[in-house]
């Protein structure tokens, strides 16, 4: 049996920065965005289009940042500016970005990336004469650390309170003085930049953006989540922001060895993230119906 | 210093599950007025508070606090006047964020949000100070979550939260309501002491007449959507619970629906 430890790694990173997208919509904000399923799509066209044409790689990667953050916009306009509910709001911009992303590729429904095309893991291997695979590591580990740390920063401000408040408890944080459709605003924009800037990573990584490679990003990013959560709980704070990641990479180790073990085909791997997003999910119950020690809640709650 | 000029709201007009919560009601308050409020079970008791607040947009009549119309604020912008606490404690706080974390919140009521640090050492001293004085040990629990407290705890929170800023209006809706009757007198001590203290305009709903009567230096009595009864101080000292049950009972036509009300 072998497992590329840090090929592994690396992918459960690379994804990681996209899964802390989907942790801030889904839990931090409370908001079921469906966004993402687009964005990662977006982040990853929008990217191997611009270096296709010669942009810089880091420009490309973060002209696709920026792109998620409009994606994130017009969800956030569905929602506060038109009132439609936030899990129609999302689907209406994924749906309209498969037309957007189509266009970003040239009316193609993909790109690959040529030999000769600079990526960000490509340029950071020549600058330190390093193997391609330890810069692709170092690169996910730098894009992390660095996301991490700003989001740290960002969820500490008086802004990013707000934007926690949002998502646990709305009514109070308007009776605070937020304008709550701001802080949803930022905060989907915010998620999704991320999910487009994981999918730019993606598109270098895999030397290709396809139309087709951000379906399933939600069954994903949630796995890791829910993975973070089960291991290493701690929810809604930025100790989660890293259990997110940590979750991202068990995640993949587990895909990677369920593949390995089972020799089934890779196209088997979203097949694979529904199970076991199905299972994290379930593992409270699990847990409760294995020790049952304690009554329901709902009982406890009576009881009290 | 507020004045509140026949106020309408209709919830889901049009359908057969038209209501009219407020019924042109209009509510008048001096500075340092203490005003509380009974009334039966949908008696739009709520929907006043929340109307003064701009929960929601009224159908008619307008709002003027300290001589502003405020009627076409939004709730987020109404909040640099007004602190609230409610009935359920938990919608008081945001339950997975720390009790520090709550509080620097409330001490940014009103006030635009930018990316300077959400809470300061200096607000962390000023908060332990105020906690220490509703004397629940909180001081030293900064940074649990608020969604570990009792529903006292939470509730003591809440009314430091609402008024560590002082507010111009503090509205109260039957906080002590979900309580234990032990508790219940703790926190409303506590919320006459912050009331004498910081010498705020409040509004405080309650089921209780005991309470309505005991505190405050007025009462008012709602029924359908209006204030039936406004009782100014000097006749309120002179009332007992058997008076203002009489006088709801002549001013309404009704028997008092509520046997909450009857109950307390
Ligand atoms: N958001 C809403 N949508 C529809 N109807 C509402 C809404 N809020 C209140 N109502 C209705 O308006 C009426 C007044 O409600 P309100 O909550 O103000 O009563 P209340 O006096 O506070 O009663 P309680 O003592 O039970 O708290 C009730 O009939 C209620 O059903
Ligand atoms: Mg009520």
């Amino acid at each position: 049996m072998s497992i590329d430890i840090i090929g592994t790694l690396s992918i459960g990173l690379l994804w990681g920065v996209m899964a802390v997208g989907v942790y801030i919509t889904f839990r931090i904000l409370d908001f079921a965005d469906l966004t993402a399923e687009g964005c990662f799509t977006l982040g990853a066209a929008v990217a191997a289009r611009l270096i296709t044409v010669g942009a810089s790689p880091i420009a490309s990667t973060l002209a696709a940042f920026a792109a998620g953050a409009a994606a994130g916009a017009l969800t956030g306009f569905f929602h506060t500016k038109l009132r439609i509910p936030p899990l129609l709001s999302g689907i209406l911009t994924m749906t309209g970005l498969y037309s957007i992303n189509i266009r970003s590729m040239g009316m193609k429904p993909n790109i690959p990336l040529m030999y000769d095309n600079r990526t960000i893991m490509s340029d950071f291997a020549k600058m330190f004469s390093i193997s391609n695979k330890i810069a692709v590591f170092c690169v996910a580990l730098i894009c992390v650390s660095i996301v991490i740390f700003i989001l740290w920063w960002f969820f500490n401000t008086e802004i990013g309170y707000a934007m926690r408040a949002t998502g646990n408890n709305e009514n109070m944080i308007r009776a605070l003085g937020v304008n709550t459709n701001v802080t949803k605003m930022l905060g989907l924009m915010l998620g999704n930049s991320l999910v487009a800037f994981s999918g730019a990573l993606i598109a270098q990584f895999n030397s290709y953006s396809d139309i087709g490679m951000g379906i399933g990003t939600i069954v994903i990013g949630l796995a890791a989540v829910i993975m973070g959560e089960v291991i290493f709980s701690d929810k809604n704070s930025y100790k989660g922001l890293i259990a997110v990641v940590l979750g991202s990479i068990s995640y993949r180790f587990i895909i990677a060895l369920v593949l390995e073990l089972s020799r089934l085909p890779t196209t088997d791997t979203r097949g694979i993230s529904s199970i076991v997003l199905a299972i994290a999910l379930a593992l409270p119950l699990i847990r409760k119906s294995l020790i049952r020690k304690k009554p329901p809640a709902s009982l406890e709650r009576e009881v009290a | 210093m507020l004045k509140a000029n026949n106020l309408r709201k209709t919830f889901s007009p049009g359908t057969v599950n038209e209501k009219f919560a407020l019924n042109g009601v209009s509510l008048q308050l001096a500075e340092r007025d203490f005003i509380t409020v009974i009334g039966g079970n949908g008696a739009g008791k709520s929907t006043l508070l929340n109307a003064i607040a701009g929960v929601f947009p009224i159908d008619s009549g307008d709002i003027f606090i300290d001589s502003k119309d405020v009627t076409k604020y939004p709730e987020h912008k109404r909040s640099q006047f007004i602190g609230r606490v409610f009935q359920d404690p938990i919608m008081g706080t945001a339950s997975s964020m720390t009790i520090e974390e709550n509080l620097a919140m409330a001490h940014r009521r009103g006030k635009p949000r930018g990316l300077g640090w959400g809470i300061t050492n200096d607000e962390r001293a000023l908060f332990i100070d105020h906690l220490k004085i509703l004397g629940l040990g909180l001081e030293n629990r900064l940074t649990s979550k608020t969604g570990l407290l009792s529903g006292g705890q939470r509730q003591a929170l809440t009314l430091l939260m609402a008024t560590i800023l002082k507010p111009r209006l503090l509205l109260l809706d039957e906080h002590t309501a979900a309580l234990d009757p032990k508790t219940a007198q703790t926190v409303l001590d506590l919320t006459e002491r912050i009331i004498s203290e910081n010498q705020l305009t409040v509004i405080m709903v309650t089921h209780n007449m005991k309470d309505a009567l005991k505190t405050g230096n007025r009462i008012a009595m709602m029924h359908e959507g209006d204030i039936i009864l406004d009782i100014g101080s000097d006749e309120k000292k002179s009332l007992h619970v058997s008076d203002l049950l009489e006088m709801f009972e002549k001013a309404s036509g009704d028997q008092i629906s509520s046997d909450r009300m009857l109950l307390s």
